[in-house]
């Protein structure tokens, strides 16, 4: 292969320029003509009875056009397991939970309408911690299940587990053996633009939404569901994304706004538009699932782990998200984040009376990321060994099949250790002492990293792991790329237009991506486990390479006729040149004669005349207006080989190829506040190769964020169910201020074999270790470990006031 | 009331002064054609120069100048990410200073001189060069924070021609985004003023 031109560079991205303009269409910028807005009314309770309800004010309000509840439409039962309902009936669950909508002419009459509804409840004692939930007793949140079989307790019907090695063996051959219980909090996905919808149908019945998902396909899939629910079992669905806020991980789900939009539509007639306001967001969308995990790890004299034990009990909340799959995913880091020889896992969901959880980048990987690095790190300790060696000890290594069945293609880990250390300046400093003294006395520094392990390339947790694209050219030698993944601001469509490019042998610039719309895109299964440019770019090469060969094919018969006249046109224009006698047709008759570069079609060892250097445009020109023409156009659709695990026996190879990383992090900790300053941060990641320089960067950068803001700022408080800081003033996020620190990244490239280009996926993993690299750093700097994310500075100064400190 | 951003992490110290009006783009031209005034029950008139061209909209009292761009003159580049002034996607400059627009009656912008993303640019559609900075330094991603973030830099710049780091972290302490870690809207905001120095002033 040529040197690449495109690939691997800092490009800036094909969507930025409408964005800066504040010309991009988020659904809250869309109108359809006729258009209502949808409002929903919300439960007032964690856990109560519906007696009545009472909407005769509501639909007197001026404007309103319908107000729905359980008992005047069908009843449309959605979500993982089916347990959800667009309205609810006979109880409520939780504090967000659908008790009414309502489809006015403006929002203002929405809302006001809203208001209007008078719900009676008798309350019912609830549960609100999984610990609660699962005693013997507990109120049930579901008597029944969705199949209307009573069930007898609160544990989510899901099982996920894994054993291997002679875990009883292991423990007792343990020199060391170290146990802790870490927690996380529920986070929220925070996308700067809310969530929201629009539902219309045509005279025909058919079913058009424009929705903030990440999973067109899937999607389309469930809102057909409902369309059968309510009668149009045979009506098409068509799912379009406009350009979306962010999405990190909450288009996973189809949520219940979407189909109260749909129920209003249906009812209206008209078009119908719900979004939500930030504060809906913060109390009604959920938010990342919270766990609490166990964990014990041990190692013998010399450092080598013998094994790993790690319990996680998730507090689900009242109904099932894909969230609920997040011990899917744990299990990649649980048996394979170093080498362990034996390992144990088991993962238990509880649902409760809080608000119900979803997905978000890392899903379920930091959770479980942030056990497992804190607790090496005490091993470290008791053992007596620096933690950077404990890890190289133990480091994963290329071509390795884990204890899960990962098999592992090639892996980085050791250099991301590696150059994070030296980064770091780790062994000089460490070899100095623990702890060296911060900038005030009151004040200490330390140092501290941690790894990750992720899918890389692609994930198979649904039948299908596919996606597909379409690529037509035009008369105009434009590319029109259809692909059904979505771009959410993470870089895709940067991703697609450089593949194109390189792939096909076109400038950039002609190089159209299409809007995201069931309608025209081939089928994909969403746009999660980091797999958007990892799919993109391999669905590309393929239908890349199918258009050339036919582009070449067709060449050997256009392209001499096409010479010649160029010919003809240049010695007309040029009479006094001379060009050289060069057999076009003997040279295209050749194997391999042809290659097309920057949209430029030409004879590989023909000389650099210019009437031998054919417009890609005026190719296909040629190859379209004549007898018997064409236009050219490929499909690629491609099923990864990845497989979709035994999650109850935990083995299966997930992943086409897997992702690494190490991170690490200096911090200050104020002895007196317990506040933590974090001074830089190191990322080095192996991301098989470097797709675009520019987009990754921002991937990382972003997460790094996202992983500092998971360590010491965010947390969905709620208290019996009801979430207390629905707003970003009592929700900390990260800002310029709190990212101000230096932050060096660096990325390895052992250039992966199954991955496009070389390429890994990199969506997620930059948040995952960077909660523990910094309670690692904090652990150095005043001796205390910390258990419960996020690392506020009461719980910091909890924990030096325990050590006596 | 005085128009002043307000919002939990807004920078000390005064904000810009106007710098004067900007050439009509094509966005003021639809803004300036856009519903007349003509007093529906309950509203009041509010006439005021938005992207450098007259408009005048019907206003009820409740109204946000956010509605009104968003809603009349269908300036739908400003954004909407909290409607409590604590996210900054709704930054618009009034009279040159930054405002989130959400907390901003549309009232109070009668006789005023509004700001908003869509006038930035050049007549043609052009990006302006705070614009042009965000774009070639990757500090877009999802992009829903970027129209308030590049009114936000833009202002600063009009102040401090030469900022610090400091400097361009308390101006865009206000304006939230959750992609991009702040590192390539930083780098931006510094190339946009080091391009404009080497350019000698305007963009």
């Amino acid at each position: 292969m040529t040197a690449r031109r495109y690939i691997g560079r800092a490009v800036p991205r094909p969507d930025a320029p409408d964005k800066a303009a504040g010309r991009a269409l988020y659904i809250h910028d869309l109108a359809r003509p006729g258009m209502l807005y949808g409002k929903v009314k919300f439960s007032e309770h964690a856990h109560a009875r519906i007696l009545r309800i009472d909407t005769s004010a509501a639909e007197r309000v001026r404007g309103v056009r319908a107000v729905l509840t359980a008992w005047n439409t069908p009843e449309l039962r959605f979500g993982f397991l089916r347990d959800n309902l667009a309205l609810k009936r006979d109880k409520v669950r939780q504090f967000r939970d659908e008790v009414a909508a309502v489809a006015a002419v403006d929002p203002d009459a929405a809302a006001e309408a809203v208001e209007r509804i008078r719900v009676e409840y008798e309350p019912l004692p609830g549960v609100f911690s999984p610990e609660e939930a699962l005693r013997e007793g507990a109120p049930l949140v579901h008597e029944t299940d969705p199949q209307g079989r009573p069930r007898r307790d609160n544990r989510v019907p899901l099982r996920f587990h894994h054993e291997s090695g002679d875990l009883a063996a292991a423990e007792r051959a343990s020199r060391y053996v170290v146990a802790g219980t870490f927690s996380t909090p529920r986070i929220q996905q925070s996308c700067m633009g809310t969530a929201g919808c629009i539902a219309e149908f045509d005279r025909r019945g058919h079913l058009t939404m424009w929705a903030k998902t990440q999973i067109p396909f899937l999607a389309q899939r469930d809102f057909a569901r409902a369309l059968a629910d309510i009668g149009l079992g045979d009506r098409d669905v068509r799912v379009v994304v406009p350009t979306l806020g962010g999405g990190f991980g909450s288009g996973l789900d189809t949520h219940a706004y979407e189909y109260l939009a749909i129920l209003l539509a249906w009812k209206t007639g008209r078009p119908v538009k719900i979004v939500y306001t930030r504060e809906e967001e913060f109390a009604c969308l959920s938010p990342r699932q919270c766990a609490v995990t166990r964990i014990a790890q041990g190692c013998d004299a010399e450092g080598r782990l013998t094994f790993r034990r790690v319990e996680v009990l998730q507090d689900n909340g009242a109904y099932t998200s894909w969230g609920a799959t997040y011990p899917s995913v744990m299990m990649v880091p649980v048996t394979s984040l170093y080498k362990v020889p034996a390992v144990y896992f088991d993962a238990q969901l509880a649902y409760t009376n809080n608000t119900y959880c979803q997905a978000m980048r890392g899903y379920g990987n930091p959770e479980v990321n942030w056990a497992i690095e804190s607790n090496l790190d005490d091993l470290a300790r008791a053992a007596g060994i620096d933690p950077l060696e404990l890890r190289l000890r133990n480091c994963n290594e290329p071509g390795e099949v884990t204890p899960m069945g990962l098999k592992v293609g090639t892996c980085g880990l050791r250099e991301c250790l590696e150059r994070t250390a030296a980064r770091l300046g780790w062994r000089e400093r460490r070899a100095a002492r623990d702890g060296t003294a911060g900038a005030e006395p009151a004040k200490r520094r330390g140092i501290g990293l941690a790894s990750l392990c992720h899918v890389g390339g692609s994930g198979r947790i649904y039948r299908s792991d596919a996606s597909g694209v379409v690529l037509r050219l035009d008369d105009f030698g434009f590319v029109h790329v259809l692909y059904g993944g979505v771009e959410m601001g993470q870089g895709l469509h940067s991703v697609l237009t450089l593949a194109v490019a390189e792939a096909l042998g076109v400038r950039p610039e002609k190089v159209v991506i299409g809007p995201t719309d069931t309608a025209n895109c081939p089928w994909d299964v969403g746009t999660h486990a980091s797999r958007g440019a990892f799919m993109a770019c391999t669905t590309v090469l393929r239908a890349a390479d199918a258009l050339r060969r036919r582009i070449f094919d067709l060449a050997r018969t256009v392209f001499p006729a096409e010479a010649e006249e160029a010919l003809r046109r240049h010695r007309k224009r040029n009479p006094d040149d001379r060009p050289p006698e060069f057999d076009v047709a003997a040279a295209a008759a050749r194997t391999g004669a042809f290659d097309l570069r920057d949209g430029v079609l030409f004879l590989r060892d023909a000389p650099p005349e210019p009437w031998l250097r054919l417009d890609l445009a005026r190719f296909l020109r040629a190859v379209h207006f004549r007898e018997g023409g064409e236009m050219l156009s490929a499909e690629a659709f491609v099923d990864p080989p990845t497989q979709l695990p035994d999650f109850e026996r935990g083995f299966g190879n997930l992943s086409a190829a897997y992702a690494y990383g190490t991170q690490g992090a200096e911090v200050e900790v104020d002895l007196e506040t317990g506040e933590v300053r974090v001074l830089r941060l190191v990322a080095v990641h192996d991301v098989g190769a470097v797709l675009n320089a520019q987009t990754l960067a921002g991937q990382m950068y972003g997460a790094l964020a996202q992983g500092l803001g998971y360590a010491l700022y965010e947390e969905v408080l709620s208290e019996g169910g009801r979430i207390l800081n629905p707003d970003f003033r009592d929700y900390k996020l990260p800002t310029a201020h709190e990212m101000g620190m230096p932050i060096e990244l660096e990325f390895v490239e052992p250039n992966e074999p199954a991955g496009p280009f070389g390429a890994k996926g990199v969506g997620e993993p930059g948040l995952v270790p960077t909660a523990p690299a910094i309670a690692n750093a904090i652990c150095d700097a005043v001796g205390v470990r910390l258990h419960d994310l996020p690392l506020r500075p009461e719980r910091v100064l909890e924990a030096l006031r325990k050590r006596g400190g | 009331m005085t128009p002043r951003k307000t919002g939990r992490r807004s920078a000390p110290g005064p904000r810009v002064s106007a710098r004067g009006r900007r050439p009509e783009s094509g966005a003021a031209a639809r803004a300036s054609g856009s519903r007349p005034a003509a007093s529906a029950p309950g509203t009041t008139p509010v006439r005021f120069v938005v992207n450098g061209a007259e408009a005048e909209v019907a206003a009820r009292p409740s109204d946000r100048l956010l509605d009104i761009l968003r809603g009349p003159l269908g300036l739908t580049g400003t954004k909407e990410g909290c409607g409590a002034g604590e996210c900054g996607a709704c930054t618009v400059l009034v009279d040159g200073r930054p405002v989130n627009a959400c907390l901003f009656p549309a009232l109070e912008a009668d006789g005023r001189a509004v700001t908003t993303i869509e006038g930035l640019g050049g007549p043609a559609g052009e990006l302006s060069d705070v614009q042009r900075a965000f774009v070639e330094c990757g500090a877009i991603q999802c992009g829903f924070c970027s129209p308030g973030m590049i009114l936000a830099a833009t202002a600063l710049l009009a102040e401090h021609p030469d900022p610090t780091d400091g400097q361009i972290r308390d101006a865009l302490v206000g304006n939230l985004c959750r992609c991009t870690g702040y590192v390539q809207i930083v780098e931006a905001v510094r190339a946009a003023a080091a391009r404009r120095r080497t350019a000698g002033g305007a963009r």
